[in-house]
């Protein structure tokens, strides 16, 4: 009897141990998420009940969330997010895979070139880019529609930017020109630490190449894999400058996307309330999507 | 020689072919800024192209650093330099406490950072807006460091790093009598340290390249940073493609040059862990 | 005696310059580029004049842009960090700022003097820098017509000259038509390019528009926006036909400044976003060959009402008695002083809204800018003080892209209206 308690004594003095240190190591974490993170995000919600202008402040209810199911606009701008996300998650991924698959085992010079000539877009800079992206993109005399008439895949110019069946996709083609360097760096990384005694023993037991890619390295970079996954989604989500400085949400908000829309009704329109409500919506979303793809990638290991 | 073996080579040939071809594409805008910060106005937006200019001018440069520029090039570093160290420090310790320290409520904290890892910043900014103008925070860098060190990837990562850990060595350590303070930066500091590597990276160039937060947070001419800076540049009625190349340039050869110089480094960092699920 | 009473005299005099001295008041400016009014030297210049009879007040000034500015502006607001002096036009400081109670009532400033002297210059002035109810949020320093303009030697070249009324710079719009089709038969693609996208100019777009058939673009006492008049539905369907007919370029992917550039490198013979000021600051990257004649806009009865830029100065209300009343005297000084009133105005490339100042530009570099005073007779209505002009605004850009995006003309432009009139604030 005396045995156990203290035994139980002894458990739960270890215990409030460990909550005073694991809660001594959160500090820091916590301190700043929940005063920028999550504290703003309750106000949020508050603020999403309010019809909220530069004058005005009066609670409203859930009007703001009537209207904004009823907003083809924010409709459309869902659509274009989910088409960025969902377009550009993958073919990132696997062009960088590709691209490093392919000059993993060059030279060592050229590796680091080929590394660092796809890392450039990334540190360019946004604004900069654009302005670079817009003149090729330009229907009057852009370098894309000359080559592509040369080429003869068009006859007549094209404005890529102001037809609203092109216009996302150039978005989501200088998305991923800025978003491949840093995957291209960590697949080159992963795949030339994959083991090469598993490697060969394959090689020697008469493993096709495909084969020896499938069964032996791509387990050994899944990690690296989802790395990119999380980091990419990310970036697709909050791709922003590149649709404010090239097209502003339109032609007839073709490129417009939920990040842009929260933007443009707070800051243009100033509809403070409103945009509130998108915002609380899109936070709903994006966290049952990070949850759902945390799942996944935890079952699957 | 063997018909399979051809076949490869082939194969090889064309994807090497297609790579340059794709890497020429990629370090095109670089070149368009640089050489385009060197011509004139009537150069730069003529309707034909000059490829390399005949006739350089150092003007726009002139016209660049009669704007602080440099003060946006420091205050941009100072930005960067914060956010990472803020971040790297408390997602380390954070991501330790998930993956090792089993204390109340562990599982709840975990699974909100996940909700909000990939949360954008537009959602919040109305009301970060108003908590940084409370703070008097508002026209300062650290109304854009603040947020961006808040986010919770970073602890998430760390998380996923530290699990690598081996309780054994944490127990052993605890058997030395070593400290909870003397057992991070000891022991599980340096297993970590690649991860910590990973996150500076990608805290450094997030914090780079938002631009968003700046867009919101900073007004003072003398408190921008080089994006909003070069963004800021353009006038109505006429846009200046000289000097925002110029701009450009300044903005974007440093972190060139410390990608190039620290290669070696960043990749390395990254390659010793592996990320776990 | 008569020393001490010299010494005393002094020291009275002294006593209150150096009281004033201890009490220096730091007051921000934030300006919108209007002409050099972006430039630091010049500016600098101004606040180093004011110094010299006020070294007590402290200015900074920050410069703003058009592509951000506003959301900057706003942010301020919201962050409760506005500066005390803001330079921009009514559309911004009566319509927006001043209806949503964020700035200060500046009548003091509008004396009887200042109300005659603005007044003979135009009416439209006054009446531009007040609310409905009376209340002044502006005090104007310069004013201007915004226009368009045309490569002369183009229309030369396509003989299209001779439907350009060379002395008066007008044009009907038969006349507009044939110079298109004069152009696009002598091989020129694109003539000119109506920009659909973005923030700024839309003062350019919206006056070839509401030109064409003479429309009004708001009621006259400025309640309800009217372009779903017959008039205005017919201006902007025949936009949609030269464009249709291959005659005019509709482009929804430039803004303002793309399409200016456009016509500086040749692309485009004309430009539907021009000023005294953009002629001076594009002239760098003018490509050589190019003649630029600044135009009205085409009009059916070429009686062409142009849309008028009026720009001034506004204070913003931050609740300090000290700061208002030094930002006033700076306001003062430089609109009002008799030497630095000019050479305010100069810096901006317009012309003075005081008729008292007279012809600012002879025998100055700037001497071509006392052409585009041609244009002064045309000046409109100020419709832009219309309430909910921020939401008409970008209404307007979507508008423009979804009738070229062959979306039918009167629905489009009647959804347009109701959305702008929705933001109306009664």
């Amino acid at each position: 009897m005396m045995q156990t308690q203290k035994i139980s004594r002894k458990l739960k003095a270890t215990r409030r141990q460990e909550n005073i240190a694991g809660y001594l190591f959160m500090a820091p974490s916590l301190l700043f998420f929940v005063g920028f993170v999550v504290f703003p995000m309750a106000m949020c919600l508050v603020t999403s009940t309010f019809n909220y202008t530069m004058s005005d402040f009066t609670f409203v209810g859930l009007s703001n969330y009537v209207e904004l199911f009823q907003d083809a606009i924010f409709g459309k701008s869902l659509i274009n997010t989910v088409i960025i996300v969902v377009v550009s998650v993958p073919t990132v991924c696997l062009f960088s895979l590709w691209v490093a698959s392919l000059i993993y085992k060059l030279k060592d010079i050229y590796t680091s070139a080929f590394r660092c000539v796809f890392y450039l877009p990334v540190v360019t800079g946004s604004v900069a880019v654009t302005v670079v992206w817009k003149w090729m993109f330009n229907p009057y005399y852009g370098l894309l529609n000359y080559v592509f008439k040369e080429l003869g895949i068009i006859t007549q110019s094209v404005n890529w930017l102001g037809n609203a069946d092109t216009a996302l996709w150039c978005i989501i083609v200088i998305l991923f020109t800025t978003s491949v360097g840093q995957p291209i760096v960590l697949y080159v990384s992963a795949l030339s630490n994959v083991d090469h005694s598993l490697v060969e023993a394959a090689e020697v037991d008469g493993a096709t190449d495909l084969q020896v890619f499938w069964r032996i390295k791509w387990p050994q970079i899944m990690p690296t894999t989802l790395y990119i996954l999380v980091i990419t989604t990310i970036n697709s989500f909050q791709c922003f400058a590149l649709i404010q400085l090239l097209t502003s949400g339109g032609p007839m908000y073709s490129t417009s996307t939920i990040m842009y829309y929260i933007y443009y009704e707070a800051f243009k329109l100033q509809r403070y309330g409103y945009g509130s409500a998108m915002g609380v919506i899109l936070a709903v979303i994006i966290a049952a999507f990070s949850a759902l793809q945390f799942r996944l990638a935890k079952s699957d290991n | 020689m063997d018909h399979s073996v051809q076949k490869t080579t082939a194969y090889k040939v064309i994807c090497i072919l297609l790579l340059i071809v794709l890497a020429i594409l990629f370090t095109f805008p670089l070149y368009w800024i640089i050489t385009g910060s060197f011509k004139d106005a009537r150069t730069i937006n003529a309707a034909i192209p000059t490829w390399f200019p005949t006739q350089p001018t150092v003007d726009n440069y002139m016209r660049l650093f009669e704007k602080p520029a440099m003060r946006w090039m420091l205050n941009t570093v100072f930005m960067c330099a914060m956010t990472l160290l803020l971040t790297c420090v408390t997602a380390a310790m954070g991501g330790y406490a998930l993956a090792k320290k089993n204390f109340t409520g562990r599982k709840l904290i975990f699974s909100i950072f996940v909700c909000a890892m990939a949360l954008p910043k537009q959602v919040i900014l109305i009301p970060l807006l108003k908590e940084m103008a409370f703070l008097k925070l508002h026209n300062t860098l650290w109304a854009v460091i603040l947020p961006t060190v808040g986010w919770p990837f970073g602890v998430f990562l760390m998380k996923q790093f530290s699990e690598n850990i081996p309780d054994e060595m944490l127990e052993a350590a605890k058997i030395d009598g070593a400290g909870e303070a003397l057992t991070f930066t000891q022991i599980v500091f340096p297993m970590i340290k690649p991860g910590v590597g990973a996150l500076a990276i990608f805290t450094f160039i997030t914090a780079w390249n938002d631009y968003f937060l700046q867009l919101i947070m900073l007004n003072d001419t003398n408190a921008l940073t080089i994006s909003l800076g070069i963004a800021k540049l353009q006038s109505e009625l006429s846009t200046d493609y000289g000097l925002i190349m110029a701009g450009a340039a300044l903005g974007s050869i440093p972190i060139v040059l410390i990608f190039l110089l620290f290669q070696k480094f960043f990749t390395k960092g990254i390659t010793m862990g592996a990320v776990k699920g | 005696m008569k020393k001490l009473l010299a010494l005393l005299l002094c020291m009275m005099m002294l006593l209150p310059t150096m009281a004033m001295a201890e009490e220096t008041v730091d007051i921000t400016l934030w300006t919108y580029p209007i002409g050099n009014w972006t430039n630091a030297e010049t500016v600098d210049g101004i606040i180093a004049n004011f110094n010299v009879t006020h070294p007590n007040v402290n200015v900074t000034v920050q410069y703003l842009d058009y592509q951000s500015g506003d959301d900057q502006v706003t942010t301020a607001i919201e962050a409760g960090t506005t500066p005390d002096i803001i330079m921009e036009g009514p559309e911004r400081l009566v319509t927006n700022w001043g209806a949503a109670g964020k700035m200060l009532d500046i009548s003091d400033l509008w004396t009887e003097e200042a109300l005659a002297d603005i007044g003979a210059t135009s009416e439209a002035v006054v009446a531009a820098c007040q609310t409905a109810e009376g209340v002044f949020y502006e005090y104007p320093l310069c004013m201007t017509t915004h226009c368009m303009v045309i490569d002369k030697a183009a229309f030369e070249a396509a003989d299209a000259m001779q439907y350009i009324n060379e002395e008066t710079h007008t044009w009907t719009t038969e006349g507009f038509e044939n110079a298109l089709r004069a152009l696009a038969a002598a091989g020129v693609n694109p003539t000119g390019i109506v920009y659909c996208g973005g923030q700024g100019g839309d003062q350019g777009t919206r006056a070839l528009a509401m030109n064409l058939y003479s429309a009004q673009f708001a009621s006259a006492d400025h309640t309800a926006y009217t372009m779903n008049s017959e008039e205005g539905i017919k201006g902007i369907q025949k936009l949609v036909d030269l464009v249709n007919d291959g005659v005019l370029t509709a482009d929804p992917a430039i803004v303002a400044g793309d399409e200016i550039a456009l016509f500086c490198n040749g692309t485009a013979k004309m430009s539907f976003c021009w000023n005294a000021s953009a002629a001076v600051s594009n002239k760098a990257s003018m490509a050589e060959g190019i003649v630029p004649f600044p135009m009205a806009f085409p009009s059916d009865d070429e009686q062409p009402e142009l849309c008028g830029g009026i720009w001034g100065f506004g204070l913003f209300d931050n609740g300090d008695d000290a700061r208002a009343a030094a930002a006033k005297d700076f306001v003062k000084f430089v609109c009002d002083d008799a030497e630095q009133g000019p050479q305010s105005v100069y810096a901006t490339g317009f012309f003075p809204v005081r008729a008292s100042f007279g012809d600012i530009y002879a025998g100055t570099e700037k001497a071509e800018n006392a052409d585009f005073a041609i244009f002064m007779p045309f000046l409109g209505d100020y419709y832009n003080v219309t309430s909910g002009w921020a939401t008409q605004r970008t209404e307007w850009w979507n508008m423009l892209q979804r009738v070229f995006g062959g979306g039918d003309v009167a629905t489009e432009v009647g959804a347009y209206v109701d959305a702008s009139n929705a933001s109306i604030v009664k």
